[in-house]
């Protein structure tokens, strides 16, 4: 219907206002469309022109350079994607076209799209702070595999977790790891863990597969559901290449499920032969000040005692070297030995240790407060002291103080 | 010399805090009675973390829960492993 008196537009204005009718079109601004690529021609801008055909029509298109740079594969005649852009209009040419933002391969197109839309979403969301990445635990008692029951990636993860610790327990929440169940199902069991809470850290995977076989690690749920858990989560989805969301929330990627395990679990060989070497420089260390104290002592008596002083003397280095060889053969034996006997080896040598010379004769003798008597003068007449011998101990009451005269006279 | 609280000591400090002994009682500054000490605080340290060693069983079990909260059950026969 033509207005009563009609307005003469000119073509820019009239092009103008083309251009408004599709800016306003939500549709037509965030839009996906299928089609094989023909007329591929890269300008030396680097700037990309190509139209988008089906059967029935074309479409003429636009990939700036800044888009272009992110696209994965190379475009070429002939292929078939699917671009992400909006639709705008070019007045110059009087064109209508898409301004591409992305592109994929059209097989899986869509895949491709939604996960770019989601790592985005969930990067800004914070979701893959490397600030909130959890450090593994040391030694890991009980460790939580959420998988299928029937996968591969279950198998590897028991057999390389148990060959690196052998007393590890292992508790396996199941879940669906492929098909439209998986993201629930996941979802399902990584909540169930945080329930039951006793488990130190969790293995999240399955084996290799399609990008459609992957895809519930790509979902929105289960990366919320890693990101909430409580208990660290390693991800092990697929091989190498295939990225997830999941691994990109996850505390710790592993790219199989059998390097999850070996993340997960410490060598227990390792972690025993550090504590056993710490075990011997800490029996040498206290012998060595044992024997420190004891040649203090010794050098006194060598001044003091005029009666057959080195017979004396040679006596006490041959006890000394006696305990010695006896405590160096026994750190020695223990270094080798594996964990059970290396606990007997350490009733044996607290019975080696400073303590086992009360069991020799010698004698400490403490004030009521705890403190070590060393000199008569610190005592008073009527005082109790306690008297610990190598056997049970004495209550004691002083009776004279002698303040001269060494013990050994 | 700190006290240790055994109740909420984890592995991995337990395996620091041994090394921090040893390298006390390797200083040499140490008196004939805290080296005592120290050397008792050690082995025990040692057998903590030796039982943290022993602690778990080597079992493998399946976290199910079928109304009644989280349980564990044994994985059928045949299974993996």
């Amino acid at each position: 219907m033509w207005p009563a008196e009609p307005k003469v537009w000119t073509v820019a204005e009239a092009t103008g206002r083309i251009e408004d009718a599709i800016a306003a079109d939500p549709v037509l601004q965030s839009i996906l469309i299928r089609g094989e690529i023909s007329n591929y021609k890269r300008h030396i801008s680097g700037h990309t022109y190509f139209t988008l055909k089906d059967a029935k029509a074309r479409l003429r298109c636009v990939l700036f350079r800044r888009y272009g740079q992110a696209v994965s594969f190379p475009l070429r005649d002939g292929l078939e994607v699917v671009a992400a852009g909006r639709i705008g209009v070019y007045p110059p040419n009087g064109d209508y076209q898409l301004y591409v933002e992305q592109v994929f391969p059209a097989g899986e197109g869509l895949l491709h799209f939604a996960f770019q839309q989601l790592k985005e979403k969930l990067a800004t969301e914070g979701l893959f702070d490397p600030e909130r990445k959890r450090p593994l635990p040391a030694f890991p008692h009980r460790l939580g595999v959420i998988t299928s029951l029937q996968g591969a990636a279950l198998r590897d993860i028991v057999t390389v977790a148990r060959r690196r610790n052998p007393k590890i327990d292992i508790i396996v929440a199941p879940a669906i790891v492929q098909g439209s169940e998986g993201p629930a199902s996941i979802i399902k069991a990584l909540q169930l863990c945080n329930r039951y809470g006793e488990l130190d850290v969790i293995i999240l995977g399955r084996g290799g597969g399609s990008l459609e076989d992957l895809w519930s690690f790509n979902d929105e749920g289960v990366a919320r559901a890693v990101y909430a858990s409580s208990i660290p989560v390693i991800s092990a989805v697929g091989h190498e290449t295939d990225v997830t969301i999941t691994d990109l929330v996850a505390d710790h990627r592993a790219p199989t499920p059998s390097a999850a395990a070996e993340l997960a679990v410490p060598d227990v060989r390792a972690i025993t032969g550090q504590l056993n070497s710490l075990y011997e420089r800490l029996c040498r260390m206290a012998q060595r000040r044992v024997d420190q104290g004891r040649r203090q002592v010794m050098s006194l008596a060598e001044r003091s005692v005029l009666q057959r002083p080195e017979e004396r003397l040679n006596r006490l280095r041959l006890t000394l070297d006696e305990r010695e060889r006896s405590l160096l053969l026994a750190v020695r034996n223990g270094y080798r030995l594996s964990k059970e006997r290396l606990t007997s080896l350490a009733g044996r040598l607290e019975l080696l240790s400073p303590l086992g010379t009360l069991a020799r004769g010698y004698s400490i003798c403490q004030l009521p407060d705890g403190q070590i008597l060393r000199r008569a003068q610190d005592a008073r007449v009527g005082a109790m002291l306690h008297i610990i011998l190598g056997e049970g101990r004495l209550h004691a009451e002083v009776q004279q103080i002698h303040r001269e005269g060494s013990g050994g006279s | 010399m700190k006290e240790i609280n055994w109740e909420e000591i984890g592995f991995e400090e337990a395996c620091e805090l041994l090394e921090e002994v040893v390298r006390l009682l390797e200083s040499g500054e140490t008196t004939l009675e805290e080296s005592l000490a120290l050397f008792e605080q050690g082995i025990k340290l040692v057998r903590f973390c030796n039982e943290c060693l022993d602690k778990a069983e080597g079992r493998i079990r399946v976290l199910v829960d079928e109304g009644f909260g989280p349980e564990l059950r044994d994985l059928a026969q045949g299974g993996v492993g």
